[in-house]
């Protein structure tokens, strides 16, 4: 009986307390109301504290029943997110390997961070493309830094929002007490690439291994002596159930949606002049400078950011559809290196620990669609489907933080949210989502022009999102991503106060 | 193995008259503009809004003219878009505003399908065929010498005539999409693509290319078309974003067209220079003795897959040899003059027939069953069962595959996954599309989620008490609504359905093997079958992409009967002291694509044993003597089971192949022992006519006791199921042709000396005494 009275309080308490906090903080009376609301809800935040302490079985079925920006369990707080400079491959990392990046990136979270070696329990990174000695990679940064043998790594892989789901599941063990304190990061290293015999030499070269006699060896070793079996296999850049490019996926949506060329470039260009102001403002501070054996000076700033006139822009070829196709190399992102790491704990340990939290992880959603068709239309149905789950509209939302695979990918994407046609027949919804303020979306520049170093862009864009939410005195935001294979992710984002 | 009956070498044969696999050909060959045109076009201003098959409007200074033809699915070159599209054309020429002009189809799916072969069909003698074919030349023609640039924009099937119209513009865009595909498909209705198409081809191509596109009739998809040359540029479609994929992709596609069109208009189009092995290549291929030493080939290549039993081919031959020693005005002369020859023969009039009879049986007469089949399980995983799954995992069912040994099941898996492999290798499939649809297949030995199953098809052995046996087993798992479906040759469905707790819901399947390549299925209705079930057979058979023929249950339903009764003469001759090959090189003379004797190794001389036993003690002498079973049955237990057994009436060795085979001395042997006085001296002719006959007068008697429904049904049935002469028509076509009261003349002749089983059926007397047709 107490049980279930407390619970239906609980629940009370947490309606009324998430929506009135979203009203106030939506109404532009920012500072002095939204810090009004904090102080009124939170005795009632510790109250409910405690109910989810001793009942977890009832917390969990409210908030599953109930629309609200919190997902089950256990408040999450992100601490602080860190990245190494995003360079174009082969430049000065072209002679590291991953590992080093993203070893390079935990070291810099660390410092940055203050916390011992030992505080973190857990560590989870995401990547793209595996270096077959290091497929593990979590474990061997974690390893080659100087944390303890005793903590953990995983390694996981989702395409472009590999490190989303590294924080996803960083958060989730937070949530649900399997650990406190939980590294999450991504790495990315394109500069070298493992290439492959082709499997008909691999197969000769296996049985090879597994031959007794010397007769045996020699008849397989003159099978190999043919020029087929020496033409090397390069990682497949296309997606594997259609096999198309994605570039020229991105063109064909870009059509689709009526997307311009010069639509395009104008984007295209917005991207990186926000990106060079971000970057002189000061506004990147979650580069950790590298330094690089036998290099000359400190890599501190990414490489990839060229603010281009629209003329210069006007006049490269496209570089997936020839020769009609919208998409250049000026809209695309370019191949990156880097890598990004963030800590992310519970409320109780960033207090224990002295930390003081920039946000709340809350909830997320991963979501899937069309390979072909609509390929990176990922951001759109995410967005819908979590704001929908949280009860909320774009008009609560105040920073956005987008990735940018392609201009043209984002401009759909803005298109398509903003379609009662699409709304209808594809997200199954009344009416459109609605348009998003540019005002509010991706104003330090995004992976167009900082980079895009697959594995590691996730923790970048949860990291931007926390901390403009804190320079620009916000209080949430949306965090959105496309990813290959017609997949999707999207978190809100709260600043913690 | 199960029915088995029909072998693999059908199929070579089919490939000419498998007319196309597109569903929106409906209608196909060139029909061209009718001689009234041209006094259309008398200058008379077109009245824009008054036209009904086309579109036009203007982007900046380009026209875009989109055939929309009124009430059809598909545009065609009919008569009313021809009599629009002329005038419209001429003041397009003449309108100073226009610079450029851009045509493509307002349809998805359908640039333009060819057209309507009814148009054809009425021209009434060879000058107006002669006068069609100058005609649409002509057309091309002033298209091709326009002043301003025109592009082709191709989405959907550009075929026939389409495909004419679309070599005749400046310059062709094509959509990478399935439906789009390229092709002169007339060769398959014994013409050849009249309006100019051999004579561009031969210009765009290379010799061999262009005569492997004529002379097959294939359709080529738009990478290989852009890879040939065919087309200059691929536009590549797009998914749904603001409004439907469907509308948008003409948009688009639309867009790129009229981007090129004013490109053109200030840039002539300059094709890109061959690179050096492309020269030599082409330098080679100009010299009069390789094209002699290709014309050769290709020649040879056509008389040794139709005996030269079509004109087509080799009137194409000859007008494509004529265009390229003599240059495109004799050329263009040639090709109409083909036309209007190959128009009148018969073989073009039978094949039109049989394209007809197929367009009939590939639709839906009988209605939608109550409950759509979603879940079909196939009972016994041999050749025809794995071939059943075959063709039906790739249609939107589940099947399940049941066997009783894991052993068998791999050999299905293994049968169906190399077929599907191969459509990979041909690029007709995508790796994902294969992963995709080998998911819809699950293979067990148990009888798990029978329950689920809308259908199940059994194709165990073909035995009576088998059949019941499993019949008994399954029905107590199946649902209420699910039909029982037999794939058997001969055994008898009431039979099969004797012991049946709801008989209504059994029904034939009558597959032929192999079922991935055979089109035909033969539906067999038994008395009890109920209405529902027949209609639930026939669209699964359709779905599964087979021309279906639905036939009463009597014995041997319709094929296999009139192969008996064939097969009964064959082992005549034989007995009568003809050799196997004589048998063989005189039914292949008459087009047969298998000769008549090796037919019966191929299909298991068990099994005709077995059919001819049965069927011998229902028609009696009117099949054979008992001599013919007794026959049958000493050849079986002297281990001659055809080619399964490496011998039958042949001998077979790995490596041995056709008409190097020898005769079985074992067969000679035995055969003696049942030597038949032969009347008169087996000349190649009498062998055709006493087989032949048999075959005409049991097809008509199978119409008279309404086992099929329809002359069609039978044309269509020994065609795609036995290898009936395509050019022929079929049995009933055939008996058209040639004269019913002339077939019966023949038929009293044998009578007299052969006896009884060569009496004309009453059906024939009758149609013999009123002079009338099978078809009218």
């Amino acid at each position: 009986m107490a049980f279930r009275c407390s619970f239906q309080k609980g629940l009370i308490h947490l309606r009324q307390s998430n929506t009135s906090s979203i009203r106030l903080a939506t109404t532009k009376t920012t500072t002095l109301a939204s810090s009004s609301a904090q102080k009124q809800s939170q005795p009632s935040g510790q109250q409910q504290q405690q109910q989810r302490t001793s009942s977890p079985t009832s917390g969990t079925s409210s908030s599953n029943k109930t629309k609200s920006l919190k997902g089950l369990g256990r408040d999450v707080v992100f601490i602080d997110g860190v990245r190494t400079p995003f360079l174009t491959s082969f430049t000065s990392y072209k002679d590291l390997m991953g590992y080093h990046l993203a070893r390079h990136a935990l070291l810099g979270l660390v410092k940055r961070t203050k916390i011992d070696k030992s505080t973190p329990e857990y560590c989870v990174m995401g990547t793209v493309i595996q270096e077959v000695k290091t497929s593990n990679v979590a474990r061997e940064a974690l390893l080659s830094a100087g944390f303890p043998e005793s903590i953990p790594g995983h390694t996981v892989t989702m395409a472009c929002i590999s490190s989303n789901v590294a924080l996803a599941s960083a958060a989730n063990n937070i949530a649900t007490g399997q650990n406190e304190a939980v590294i999450a990061g991504g790495v990315e290293y394109m500069s070298d690439v493992p290439i492959r015999y082709p499997r008909s030499m691999r197969k000769l070269m296996l049985s090879l291994n597994r031959a007794k006699s010397t007769p045996q060896r020699l008849g397989l070793i003159t099978k190999m002596l043919s020029v087929k079996n020496f033409t090397p296999e390069a990682p497949a850049i296309a997606e594997f159930s259609t096999g198309e490019i994605m570039g020229q996926s991105a063109d064909r949506l870009a059509a689709a949606f009526n997307v311009t060329r010069r639509e395009q470039d104008e984007y295209a260009q917005r991207s990186h002049k926000l990106a060079q102001e971000a970057a002189e403002k000061g506004h990147l501070d979650d580069i950790v400078p590298m330094h690089i054996p036998g290099a000359e000076d400190v890599v501190s700033r990414d490489n990839g950011v060229r603010v281009s006139t629209l003329e210069q822009m006007s006049k490269l070829k496209p570089a997936f559809i020839k020769p009609h196709g919208t998409v250049t190399a000026a809209s695309s992102s370019f191949i990156t290196d880097g890598a990004s790491a963030s800590l992310v704990t519970s409320v109780e340990k960033a207090k224990e620990l002295g930390l003081k939290p920039k946000a709340y992880l809350r909830r997320y959603i991963f979501t899937s669609q069309d390979p072909k068709d609509q390929l990176l239309l990922g951001p759109t149905y995410a967005t819908a489907k979590l704001l929908e789950q949280a009860g909320l509209t774009l008009n609560d939302i105040d920073v956005f933080e987008f990735h940018e695979a392609f201009a043209g990918q984002i401009l759909a994407n803005l298109k398509a949210l903003n379609s009662d046609y699409f709304a209808q027949k594809y997200l199954n919804r009344s009416s459109k989502v609605g348009e998003i303020p540019l005002d509010k979306f991706n104003v330090w520049g995004g992976s167009l022009s900082l980079g895009h170093p697959f594995g590691a862009t996730g923790v970048r864009l949860v990291t931007t999102a926390a901390n403009r939410l804190i320079k620009e005195n916000k209080r949430l935001a949306l965090v959105a991503a496309c990813a290959a294979g017609g997949q999707g992710h999207a978190m809100l984002v709260e600043r913690y106060q | 193995m199960a029915s088995a009956i029909f072998t693999t070498f059908l199929c070579r044969q089919q490939r000419f008259l498998t007319l196309t696999r597109s569903p929106v050909a409906t209608q196909l060959w060139t029909r061209l503009a009718s001689t009234s045109v041209q006094q259309q076009t008398a200058n008379k201003p077109v009245n824009l809004q008054q036209l009904k098959n086309l579109k036009v409007d203007y982007q900046d200074d380009i026209a875009v003219v989109q055939f929309n033809q009124e009430n059809s699915k598909v545009n065609t070159l009919s008569k009313g878009m021809m009599d629009e599209f002329v005038p419209l054309f001429e003041q397009l020429q003449n309108d100073d505003k226009v610079k450029g002009i851009v045509v493509m189809s307002a349809k998805p799916g359908s640039f333009i399908a060819g057209a309507d072969i009814n148009m054809l069909e009425s021209a009434k003698n060879r000058d107006e065929l002669f006068k069609i074919s100058r005609n649409g030349q002509d057309i091309m023609h002033q298209i091709e010498q326009s002043r301003k640039p025109i592009v082709a924009a191709i989405a959907g099937s550009c075929l026939g005539g389409g495909f004419e119209v679309a070599l005749a513009c400046h310059y062709r865009i094509a959509m990478n999409d399935k439906r789009t595909g390229f092709g002169v498909p007339e060769i398959k209705l014994g013409l050849l693509p009249g309006a100019g198409g051999t004579q561009r081809l031969v210009q765009k191509l290379s010799l061999p290319d262009a005569l492997d596109l004529v002379l097959t009739g294939k359709e080529v998809k738009t990478k290989k078309a852009k890879s040939l040359g065919l087309v200059d540029a691929v536009v590549e479609p797009i998914g749904p974003g603001l409004q439907a994929a469907e509308e948008k992709n003409i948009d688009y596609l639309r867009s790129v067209a009229v981007q090129k069109a004013k490109e053109l208009t200030f840039k002539k189009h300059v094709k890109p220079q061959p690179g050096l092995l492309e020269n030599i290549k082409s330098k080679i291929m100009s010299t009069s003795y390789v094209q002699n030493y290709i014309f050769e080939q290709a020649k040879k290549k056509v008389m040794s897959q139709t005996q030269g039993l079509y004109p087509a081919p080799l009137k194409i031959l000859d007008v494509i040899k004529q265009t390229v020693e003599s240059g495109s005005k004799v050329g263009y002369n040639a090709e109409a003059e083909g036309f209007a020859d190959l128009g009148a023969t018969s073989e073009s009039k039978a094949l039109i027939s049989l394209f007809h009879g197929r367009t009939e049986c590939k639709k839906n007469k009988y209605g939608k069953p109550e409950r759509e089949v979603k879940n079909i399980a196939v009972i016994g995983a041999g050749l025809m069962g794995a071939g059943v799954a075959h063709v039906s995992i790739d249609k939107g069912f589940n099947v399940i595959l049941r066997d009783q040994t894991t052993k068998a099941l791999s050999r299905g898996y293994s049968q169906i996954t190399k077929g599907y492999q191969g459509y990979v290798k041909r690029k007709r499939l995508t790796n994902a599309e294969y992963d995709r649809i080998l998911a819809n297949l699950e293979c067990q030995t148990t009888f798990d989620n029978l329950e689920k199953c809308d259908m199940v098809i059994e194709a165990v052995f073909e035995d009576l008490g088998l059949k019941q046996k499993v019949l008994a087993e399954i029905e107590q798992r199946i649902p209420e609504h699910c039909v029982f479906a037999s794939n058997t040759s001969a055994l008898p469905i009431h039979k099969i359905a004797a012991n049946s707790k709801r008989p209504e819901k059994v029904i034939g399947m009558h597959y032929f093997s192999p079922v991935d390549k055979m089109e035909l299925l033969e539906i067999v209705r038994a008395k009890q079958t109920s209405d529902d079930t027949v209609r639930s057979a026939v669209s699964v058979g359709l779905k599964q992409g087979k021309v279906v023929i639905v036939v009463g249950d009597g014995p041997g339903f319709y094929t296999t009967r009139l192969l008996m009764f064939a097969g009964a003469e064959v082992f005549r001759l034989l007995q009568e002291g003809a050799s196997p090959k004589d048998i063989d090189k005189a039914t292949k003379k008459f087009g047969f694509p298998v000769g008549s004797a090796t037919l019966f190794d191929e299909v298991g001389i068990d099994v005709a044993a077995h059919i001819a036993r049965d069927m011998q003690a229902v028609f009696g002498d009117r099949l054979a003597d008992k001599s013919m079973p007794a026959l049958f049955q000493d050849l079986v237990s002297n281990n001659l089971h055809g080619r399964k057994t490496g011998q039958g009436l042949y001998i077979y060795q790995a490596g041995v192949k056709g008409g190097d085979r020898e005769v079985n001395p074992k067969f000679t042997e035995l055969i003696k022992n049942y030597a038949a006085e032969a009347k008169e001296q087996i000349t190649t002719e009498t062998i055709q006519w006493r087989t032949g006959l048999r075959f005409l007068n049991e097809a008509a008697r199978c119409l008279e006791e309404k086992i099929i429904t329809s002359p069609t049904d039978g044309d269509i049935g020994a065609v795609f199921g036995l290898g009936f002469p395509p050019m022929k028509g079929g049995p009933f076509r055939f008996m058209d042709t040639y004269g019913v009261s002339k077939i019966v003349d023949l038929m009293n002749s044998y009578r007299s000396k052969y006896g009884e089983r060569f009496a004309p059926t009453q059906l024939l007397v009758d149609m013999a005494k009123e002079d009338k047709k099978f078809y009218s």
